[in-house]
């Protein structure tokens, strides 16, 4: 791997190593806040927040983390940033922290902070930590709102809390598939969503670990 | 490098250096923040009672029109009088309820809602003149499919024709239970009869599947079963016996068939206002 270039960690973790589609972290909190864009698009702000100041402050004091509480180090300094922006919104975005509810605390179990910090900001200068948190965050950002688009579209049939697919219940035509607005339904749009960033990207596609063996039979069970 | 770093001492100094800086940073934000935290909480349970009083608007002052129109008193449930004992701008009948001393145990069958624990004293709101009050606003909660459901209810100065209803937390699934803060649902409840006749004790109110007919039926949420039947309990409980059963059959009693038709028109100018 070539040494990181400020461009490159703010940008590959978008579409070329994203943190959802190709790592696979931090799918709970991606299928919980989904249901609604103006709330997926607090969470992505307050990850990118934790997530860049997280590396910045770990990065900053790494030559001085004793290797054996190097986990707890991290986790303290993610915690009390989540704690901070949790204060923060119940201050000036009550509605949207009750909506979010207990997924603002969670952000503090979101592997992807602590991936970056254990990670990338262990080893590399501070501004450079700082600005790979801003793309990881970016990149759990693009997939959450691609996921919460859908899921409000036709789930909700509005953008942003603005209608656009009139529904029945409010005299239009358009019946809203109930099945969107649950947590489930964000599994099948992000397994899509990998599938065609890793058609796009065939690279990204992973080795098989094990092979079947074609010897097996059929049986009755005895 | 990081071998030095892990002698005990640089192990318990970046320790307690670190536990220091974070909870400087972290108390602050709480302190700082505090005040202004607990003030949205205030206002969102004052803008919650004046939406379900038909008052709420976007964009009024909620502070400045709740302290005009709104006056809290507290109520023995038991015997539907006022009480002097608590002081109606600090006392949490929620809170009280987890409190034996304060509140008692519900067994059974009396227990529809699913409360377990009812406080002796509730808080209720009352619009306009507190002595004949246009509404009467009154705190319910029980359990619905996943949690607990917490709103309020209004109900008209003849205590028996509801006025609104409305959730201000509840964890029932989106789009189908959820619906129980759905604008549309809840606007048909205004005008529903709570009893079916002026000597009953037991509340008629309810929620039905199918097409709601008749004065004290409510269309239930296509779809969410175990919700509704939630609501249909927790209102029959609240408005009941054990709830504020006593405390409504004093304005039932009480008003005259001239006066309702007063408090009616009453309530109207206020909702135009």
């Amino acid at each position: 791997m070539s040494a990181p270039t400020p461009k490159g960690v703010l940008l590959t973790p978008i579409f070329k190593n994203n943190p959802i589609a190709l790592q696979i972290l931090g799918i709970c909190s991606a299928l919980a806040v989904t249901s609604s864009m103006s709330v997926s698009l607090v969470m992505a702000l307050a990850v990118i927040f934790v997530t860049s100041l997280s590396s910045f402050f770990v990065s900053l004091i790494r030559s001085q983390i004793p290797s054996a509480i190097r986990i707890i180090v991290q986790m303290t300094i993610i915690a009390s940033l989540v704690i901070v922006v949790d204060q923060i919104l119940k201050a000036y975005a009550y509605e949207m922290s009750k909506q979010l509810s207990v997924f603002v605390g969670l952000i503090i179990t979101n592997c992807i902070v602590m991936g970056r910090a254990e990670g990338f900001a262990m080893q590399n200068p501070p501004l450079l930590s700082f600005l790979d948190g801003i793309g990881n965050g970016l990149g759990y950002g693009f997939i959450l709102m691609v996921v919460s688009f859908f899921r409000e579209l036709l789930g909700s049939g509005s953008v942003f809390g603005f209608t656009v697919l009139k529904s029945v219940q409010d005299g239009g035509w358009y019946v809203p598939n109930g099945l969107l607005l649950l947590p489930p339904s964000a599994f099948f749009i992000i397994g899509l969503l990998i599938w065609v960033m890793r058609s796009l990207n065939p690279e990204q596609v992973e080795e098989n670990e094990f092979t079947m063996k074609p010897n097996t039979q059929p049986q009755e069970a005895v | 490098m990081a071998q030095s770093n892990n002698s005990i001492k640089k192990i318990l100094t970046v320790a307690f250096a670190l536990c220091i800086v974070c909870s400087i940073i972290v108390s602050t934000a709480a302190v700082a923040l505090r005040s202004k935290q607990q003030l949205n909480q205030e206002l969102d349970r004052k803008s919650n009672i004046l939406a379900v009083a038909d008052i709420y608007k976007p964009g009024i002052d909620v502070e400045k029109v709740y302290s005009e129109k709104i006056t809290p008193r507290v109520v023995n449930l038991e015997t539907g009088e006022y009480s002097e004992q608590h002081d109606p701008q600090r006392y949490d009948g929620f809170q009280a309820a987890r409190d034996p001393a304060q509140s008692r145990t519900l067994s059974g069958e009396k227990d529809i809602a699913g409360l377990s624990r009812i406080e002796n004293y509730s808080t209720v709101y009352l619009v306009g003149d507190p002595n004949d009050p246009q509404q009467i606003i009154l705190p319910i909660r029980g359990q619905g499919l996943w949690g607990l459901m917490r709103g309020y209810l209004s109900v008209k100065g003849d205590g028996n024709t509801i006025n609104g209803i409305t959730f201000y937390s509840h964890s029932e699934t989106p789009g189908l239970g959820g619906r129980v803060d759905d604008p549309r649902w809840k606007s048909q409840w205004e005008g529903k009869q709570i009893f079916a006749d002026a000597d009953s004790v037991q509340p008629a109110i309810k929620l039905v599947k199918g097409q709601a007919s008749g004065e004290t039926e409510v269309d239930a949420l296509s779809g969410a079963s175990l919700t509704s039947k939630g609501v249909s309990n927790l209102v029959q409980f609240w408005l009941g016996p054990q709830g504020f059963g006593e405390y409504l059959a004093k304005f039932r009693k009480g008003v005259s068939p001239s006066a309702v038709q007063e408090a009616g028109t009453a309530s109207k100018a206020t909702e135009g206002a």
